[in-house]
């Protein structure tokens, strides 16, 4: 009853929104990187916003289906094969008891996600079930998936209506070169001009230091007034920080939750997906948004969630063709 | 002290910045804020970070936008806080200092010019004021140290401490939550758990809290371990006036 691990991938974890609450405590928030393809992975089979998932890097699992189950696999596109067969993506699957669920390396982003109808059974830890593999809690055992992890299912749940529309337009993700909307500050005026100037103004290449915790990138120097040292002070996910050699660092999920270097600028949450699923070499650049037109662009992908949500309950032909030929059969009846 | 400033911080947190320099009353004001939000329940607050003299606060704009939170905070930061009704609230850590739970007792002492009977009154003679916690859960960044038992940080840090460590690490001193790796001069062990994950409250303290070292011997600390263990062990806490 539950899916077994045939091959772990490089780094598959079970992830949710992240462990929020306890920062002030220093636990990390944790949680999926890229938030947009873990919301739709979990739209697709009607899941609980924040039921966790399965995040893979780089490299993904190969995964054994020991019950039934309806999936979906979103964020980039690892050459995912059912039985050698290659399968969908962005789209409702039905796992069959004895089915091999099969990834290979990232054709296009870096990190993929798949829910399941039958939610994953680990435990919930101070409100979350996300893995933090730094204090080793939460997800599964706390750690990195591994060969031969065999991870239960808590429900049965093999059935979903409106089956067949359930498939939506994969996200792009192999652009040449993305621009993330940041918000300024809240350190801003720790640097100069110029210095403001060459960070919204250069092309940054992701270094290959990127892994959950946060990203270094490369490129010209961004230069401060009088250093960048700052008495620690809390960060948030997306906070991009300069420390004095002048290359900034883009905090994500795995984040300490306080730091001493000032932070320039924040990138806004609807473009940290597309940070996310960059690979080493890829360039990004910065746009300077205000804070409201930020929360705007959020409201306006919630917005498009209730558009997606909508679009996948929609009967489908098949099902319309049943209730014709219902309608049609009930005049005999009458 | 300097009025509070609400920087943005992105568009789902704000930074509260109190002052630019490390001092107590900065903590304290700080610690009264986190306390007077939490009271006020407002809706959208996911998580607060208080550091050293700044309030990071992490909302759901999908629940509150940054204008009516940041008027809403406006006015909370203008209620007084009064000292007088504040109190210390802190907290009794059991620990054994030396011997085999402090590994380098005579480190601190030779390089203090001091005996470990008088290194261990001056740790333990004071109450320290939990400035944040951060870095690992529940590591506490503790302030006040007494100067003559400043004590460099190991060349060579170890590979894993054991949690429940007490050490001393250039200007500050500090109990080990977990079991992790370290640079610190390790001068006694508590069998208090300051952080477990498994209880109600993982983490023991709280910032703008204290902590005062409780010098025990070995037999009274493999009996608090046993208490720890069978869970009946009450951690003492007292209530000052500030």
């Amino acid at each position: 009853m539950g899916i077994r691990v045939l091959k772990p991938g490089m780094l598959t974890t079970v992830q949710d929104l992240g462990r929020t609450g306890y920062q002030s405590q220093g636990f990390s928030v944790a949680g999926v990187m890229d938030v947009r393809s873990f919301k739709i992975a979990n739209l697709l089979v009607d899941n609980p916003e924040n039921e966790p998932v399965l995040e893979f890097t780089l490299i993904g699992p190969t995964l054994e289906f020991t019950s039934d189950t309806i999936i979906a696999i979103t964020g980039g596109d690892f050459n995912p094969t059912i039985n050698g067969e290659p399968a969908p993506m962005y789209t409702a699957i039905y796992m069959h008891k004895g089915d091999i669920l099969k990834f290979g390396s990232a054709v296009t982003g870096s990190r993929g996600y798949i829910s399941f109808s039958s939610y994953l059974k680990v435990p919930t830890v101070m409100g979350s079930r996300c893995t933090n593999m730094k204090s080793s809690i939460g997800g599964f055992k706390g750690r990195k998936l591994q060969a031969d992890d065999y991870i239960m299912f808590r429900i049965k749940r093999r059935y979903l209506p409106f089956f067949l529309s359930r498939t939506l337009k994969p996200d792009e993700m192999d652009q040449e070169q993305v621009t993330l909307r940041v918000v300024m500050g809240p350190q801003d005026h720790m640097f100069t001009k110029q210095g403001i100037q060459t960070f919204l103004n250069s092309a940054y290449t992701v270094t290959n230091e990127f892994d959950r915790m946060g990203c270094r990138l490369d490129g010209p120097f961004i230069a401060s007034k009088s250093g960048s040292d700052i008495i620690s002070d809390g960060i948030c996910f997306g906070s991009v920080q300069v420390p004095s050699h002048g290359k900034p660092i883009i905090l994500l999920a795995d984040r300490q939750t306080t730091g001493g270097y000032a932070k320039i600028a924040t990138v806004a949450s609807v473009d940290i997906p597309k940070l996310v699923q960059r690979k080493t070499d890829n360039k990004v650049r910065f746009k300077a948004i205000t804070v409201y037109e930020a929360q705007k662009l959020l409201l306006d992908e919630m917005a498009e969630f209730d558009e997606m949500r909508k679009t996948i309950h929609r009967p489908c032909r098949e099902v319309l063709e049943c209730r014709l030929t219902a309608k049609r059969i009930r005049s005999l009846f009458e | 002290m300097q009025r509070p400033k609400i920087l943005v911080a992105g568009d789902s947190s704000v930074l509260i910045e109190f002052g630019n320099e490390i001092r107590p009353e900065t903590n304290r004001r700080i610690a009264a804020t986190v306390q007077l939000i939490r009271e006020q329940q407002i809706e959208g607050i996911v998580d607060m970070i208080p550091t050293y003299c700044a309030l990071l606060i992490n909302y759901d704009p999908r629940v509150i936008l940054y204008d009516p939170l940041v008027k809403r905070l406006q006015s909370l930061l203008k209620i007084e806080v009064s000292a007088g009704e504040e109190k210390k609230r802190i907290y009794e850590i059991p620990v054994c200092y030396g011997g085999k739970y402090g590994p380098d007792m005579d480190i601190i002492a030779k390089h203090a010019g001091l005996t470990e009977e008088e290194v261990i009154r001056i740790h333990s003679s004071r109450d320290y004021l939990i400035y944040m916690l951060g870095f690992l859960p529940g590591f506490t960044y503790l302030g006040g140290l007494d100067e003559r038992i400043h004590t460099p940080r190991l060349q060579t840090p170890r590979v894993r401490i054991e949690a429940g460590s007490v050490g001393i690490g250039g200007s500050q001193t500090g109990i080990y939550p977990l079991d992790s790796p370290g640079g610190w001069n390790l001068m006694g062990k508590t069998p208090v758990k300051t952080y477990d994950p498994d209880r109600e409250v993982p983490i023991l303290v709280e910032a703008g809290e204290y902590i005062r070292f409780v010098p025990v011997t070995e037999q009274e600390y493999l009996r608090i371990e046993e208490e720890v263990r069978n869970g009946t062990y009450q951690v003492t806490i007292h209530e000052e006036e500030a």
